[in-house]
């Protein structure tokens, strides 16, 4: 049995329209955000329903052919490759807010739904959603679910594991079931904490309830320039240091300040080294407070230009330059790869270091954009990728990049997912055993091995027959304590 | 418990690691222990042939301020780990006993009144190291506090309480103390008033760090609301005036801890604690349900716990009869099914337990219990790690 074959099964549970086997259309979904990993679906089926997505999966776990799911396919590490013989099972019909209740602040959700409707939607009741990934007008909520996306706001925040607080799956062998009950005081095993981040590899999220914050009072963005990265970095400390915890702090060097100015002329300083921007928000007595402190620490630390802004206009005229970042320093070069590995924020210093006397020394620019505060790096390495040599080139430092993050301590991966870009670099972060136990949840959810296979680790466990108690009784049980769990 | 059970004592995880290794090879069942303050909470371990007790791995090993993280061996005492981090301004940001054991808290989920803004344990958890039923040593996370490269183990060690293997070290990430504290409390004659308030204060951007709410022992008697307010010194008092103004004409505010706070750590040995979890929106159900079966039951629970976070504890003391305590739980959970939480007993004595099979056990009805067994069987097969703890009435 192909995946082919699944197609009269799959047109009866979600109608002909909604399955897709012309190979034209087919090529539409061969790949994520991460352009550079590619495969082309056997089938793709766009599922209207959670019973329906059961049916589809049941079908595909009967059939042993694998299957992945996809939300709006803006994820960075390769998550949504499909399996070029399995079925891609796209979630983006599914795009109903089911419920908002204000007084019990959370929100029901289906998977296809917008990160940003949410707090649209939530705003009328004085209440929005924490986690704001930079693709938040096209990401949806069932892949943040999966990603365990942040954002620039986590830093105080939280991130997507922090607001979610019980989701409906299809599990890989076509059950539905609920991980967690919504109220984010759940009995038993903490299933839910363990699925958010797992890359679409357990199972399939049909419904997803969130917590949502009272909008704060007030809103604060200070802008500050510097000569250099490392004034900008020593600002950071300081802030931290004082005891405050800003709602984002994220930081951009010269290159990208120079893209992002070229793009949308976001009017940041001119010939700045680096720019910092420190988000306060909260209540107005706390805030105002803390704006004081964090307005003399960015002094006290060199900055050459403060810009202050509590209108909303303003605030969003000097993010757009941020937001921007990313696109714009691709406008720079053919091509660019981003990293996302994450140091602790102490030795921010010396990694940033690190990477521009590599980028020095080969000769390949790099651009930071990166979230400060928590020590996520982003670095755009930027190549021309009509030439195999430099390519080869900028993977190399890339993969050298990751290497510092984790001689300091830190992570390859703050939030953009390992899916297929990185699990070869799993093992430079993890222990073969650290790697096996992980895979035993795998094990528990998906001894078949059929869902988003190939994602996360670098080599599959096999999960042979599910092991039961021991075969001979236990002195305990033989003593009539018998074994209940 | 097995009164003869040998107690071992590592201090350090390639220790501990040896020790579970040589108890799977002789087929030995396994009670992981720190403080000891929660061992008779949930269900009684069913077998025990070996307690491997953590208090000797009691060191902080590593704080660094600036990254606002902290990494310590898994029978560091709370209190002796705080006293470290308040040198620097820092805390772990939840509200667990002194003496409780940084291990024995992730394994039980333990939390207090400050979930609301922090979460609990799982929250504020960066990185773990386990040593597995057969001896094997794994880590998950790390000591950056934004990392998703591979699986979270340490959210699935929170709440196992002991049954998926030993946590032997953690890594937590912290907040800055804050420079003052305010409680704002009022009280209110009815569940509808109270309801209303615990919402009001919850759903404020004045942010609090803690709704709390008190009841009883009287069934209808007039319900404590409190909110806690941290952050600077002029911050909370001006939030401090505006959450009273929110909460009502009698409403105060003091710095002082109010006496009824945290009452539920109270329950006497032999009393019977609940926990009902609920969505905000259905409070004032859950307080007139709560208060109509104990009047139809003749009990006069206290009902205390962090309302504005959808959980309160309701507290039986130890004359209730087993019975009556099993058929009140049974009760509340056939009435509070529409609040989409759930009915759980958190500890209760030998009679009530006994009762309850019932009523519902000690846990009522899990969501996804198939898949909680299946990753129970992947990481202790052979079921020797604290036998029986989770869901014993579920056979
Ligand atoms: C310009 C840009 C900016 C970005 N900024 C950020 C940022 O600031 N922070 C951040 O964290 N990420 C960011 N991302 C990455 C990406 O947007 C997130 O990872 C996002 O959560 C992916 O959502 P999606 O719906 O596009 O998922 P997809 O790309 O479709 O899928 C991602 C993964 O989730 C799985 N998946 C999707 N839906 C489901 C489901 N319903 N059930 C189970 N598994 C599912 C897929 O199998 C795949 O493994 C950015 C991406 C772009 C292109």
């Amino acid at each position: 049995m192909t995946a082919a074959d699944l197609t009269p099964r799959m047109t009866a549970v979600c109608g002909a329209a909604n399955v897709i086997t012309d190979p034209l259309e087919l090529r539409t979904y061969e790949c994520d955000g991460l352009t550079s990993h590619r495969a082309t679906p056997a089938l793709v089926v766009l599922p209207g329903t959670a019973e329906e997505v059961a049916s589809v999966v049941k079908a595909c776990a009967e059939n042993g052919i694998p299957f992945v799911a996809r939300g709006s396919g803006t994820g960075l590490s390769g998550g949504a490759v499909p399996h070029s013989e399995g079925v891609l099972i796209v979630l983006s019909r599914m795009r109903e807010i089911i419920e908002i209740d204000p007084v019990a602040r959370r929100a029901v959700l289906e998977p296809g739904v917008t990160n940003l409707a949410v707090t649209t939607a939530a705003a009328p009741y004085g209440l929005f959603y924490a986690p704001d990934p930079s693709s938040q007008v096209i990401c949806s909520v069932g892949g943040n679910v999966a990603e365990n996306s942040g954002g620039a706001h986590c830093l105080k925040n939280g991130f997507t594991v922090h607001h979610v607080t019980g989701v409906e799956i299809v599990t890989p062998d076509g059950e539905l079931t609920w991980l967690g009950d919504g109220t984010g005081v759940g009995a038993g095993l903490d299933l839910l904490g363990a699925f958010t981040g797992s890359e679409g590899t357990l199972g399939i999220v049909t419904k997803i309830v969130v917590k949502l914050l009272p909008a704060p009072q007030t809103v604060h963005l200070v802008l500050a320039a510097y000569d250099t990265l490392a004034d900008g970095g020593r600002a950071v400390s300081d802030i931290i240091g004082a005891g405050i915890v800003p709602a984002a702090i994220e930081m951009m060097d010269a290159l990208a300040i120079e893209a992002a100015e070229a793009a949308v002329a976001c009017g940041y300083p001119q010939g700045a080294g680096a720019v910092l921007l420190v988000e306060l928000d909260g209540p107005a007595s706390e805030v105002e407070a803390e704006l004081t402190t964090v307005r003399e620490l960015c002094e006290a630390a060199g900055a050459r230009e403060i810009v202050m802004a509590d209108d909303p206009a303003e605030r969003a005229g000097i993010w757009k330059g941020r937001k921007a970042a990313f696109a714009a320093v691709g406008r720079l070069s053919p091509s660019y790869i981003v990293q996302d590995g994450v140091v602790p924020r102490t030795a921010l210093g010396d990694v940033l270091g690190r990477i521009s006397a590599m980028s020095e020394e080969t000769g390949i620019r790099v651009a930071n954009v990166f979230h400060a505060g928590d020590g996520n790096l982003h670095p755009l390495v930027l190549y021309n990728d009509a030439s195999e040599s430099e390519t080869a080139a900028a993977e190399e430092l890339s993969g050298k990049i990751l290497d510092a993050c984790i001689e300091y301590g830190g992570s390859i991966t703050g939030e953009h997912g390992v899916g297929v870009d990185k699990s070869r670099y799993m093992p430079k972060m993890f222990t073969d055993e650290d790697l096996d136990t992980m895979q035993l949840v795998r094990c528990a959810f998906d001894p078949a091995g059929l869902c988003n296979p190939g994602k996360v680790f670098p080599t599959p466990r096999l999960c042979g027959e599910v092991p039961g108690p021991r075969r001979d009784p236990h002195p305990a049980v033989a003593s009539g304590q018998a074994e209940i769990f | 418990m097995t009164p003869d059970a040998k107690t071992l004592y590592p201090t350090s995880t390639e220790e501990a690691s040896a020790m579970l290794a040589d108890a799977a090879a002789r087929g030995l069942t396994i009670l992981p222990r720190g403080g000891g303050s929660r061992l008779n909470w949930g269900n009684p371990v069913t077998a025990c042939d070996l307690i491997v007790d953590t208090t000797r791995m009691d060191q902080v090993i590593e704080h660094v301020a600036g990254d606002l993280v902290v990494r310590v061996q898994a029978g560091a005492r709370m209190g002796d780990i705080a006293a470290a981090l308040a040198k620097a301004g820092q805390e772990i940001a939840l509200d667990v006993p002194d003496d409780a054991t940084a291990g024995g808290v992730i394994a039980s989920g333990l939390t207090g009144p400050r979930r609301l803004r922090y979460g609990s344990p799982r929250d504020l958890l960066i990185g773990v190291t386990i040593v597995r039923a057969d001896g094997t040593v794994a880590r998950s996370g790390g000591k950056v506090v934004k990392n998703v490269a591979g699986y979270d183990l340490g959210k699935l060690f929170a709440g196992s309480a002991g049954t998926l293997g030993l946590i032997t070290e953690a890594t937590f990430r912290l907040h800055p103390l804050p420079g003052a504290r305010s409680y704002v409390t009022a009280s209110y004659p009815s569940s509808a008033d109270a309801a209303r308030a615990v919402a009001d204060a919850s759903g404020s951007a004045l942010t609090a760090s803690a709704v709390e709410l008190h009841r009883g022992p009287a069934p209808d008697g007039p319900v404590q609301v409190g909110a806690l307010l941290e952050g600077s010194q002029a911050g909370v008092g001006s939030r401090a005036a505006d959450m009273v103004a929110l909460l009502g004409s009698d409403a105060s505010a003091s710095p002082e801890t109010p006496g009824w706070w945290l009452a539920r750590k109270r329950v006497p040995d032999g009393g019977t604690l609940i926990g009902v979890t609920f969505w905000v929106s259905a409070l004032e159900s859950v307080l007139g349900t709560i208060a109509g079966q104990a009047r139809e039951f003749s009990l006069t629970p206290v009902v205390n716990g962090s309302a504005g976070a959808g959980i309160v504890h309701v507290g039986l003391g130890p004359s209730a009869d087993p019975e009556v305590a099993a058929r009140f739980t049974g009760a509340l959970r056939a009435r509070l099914s529409h609040t989409r939480g759930g009915v759980g007993v958190l500890t209760a004595p030998e009679p009530v337990r006994a009762a309850l099979g019932d009523h519902g056990g000690m846990t009522g009805t899990v969501p996804s219990l198939r898949l909680m067994k299946a990753v129970r069987d992947q990481f202790d097969p052979e079921h020797r790690m604290s036998p029986g703890r989770l869901f014993g009435q579920e056979a």
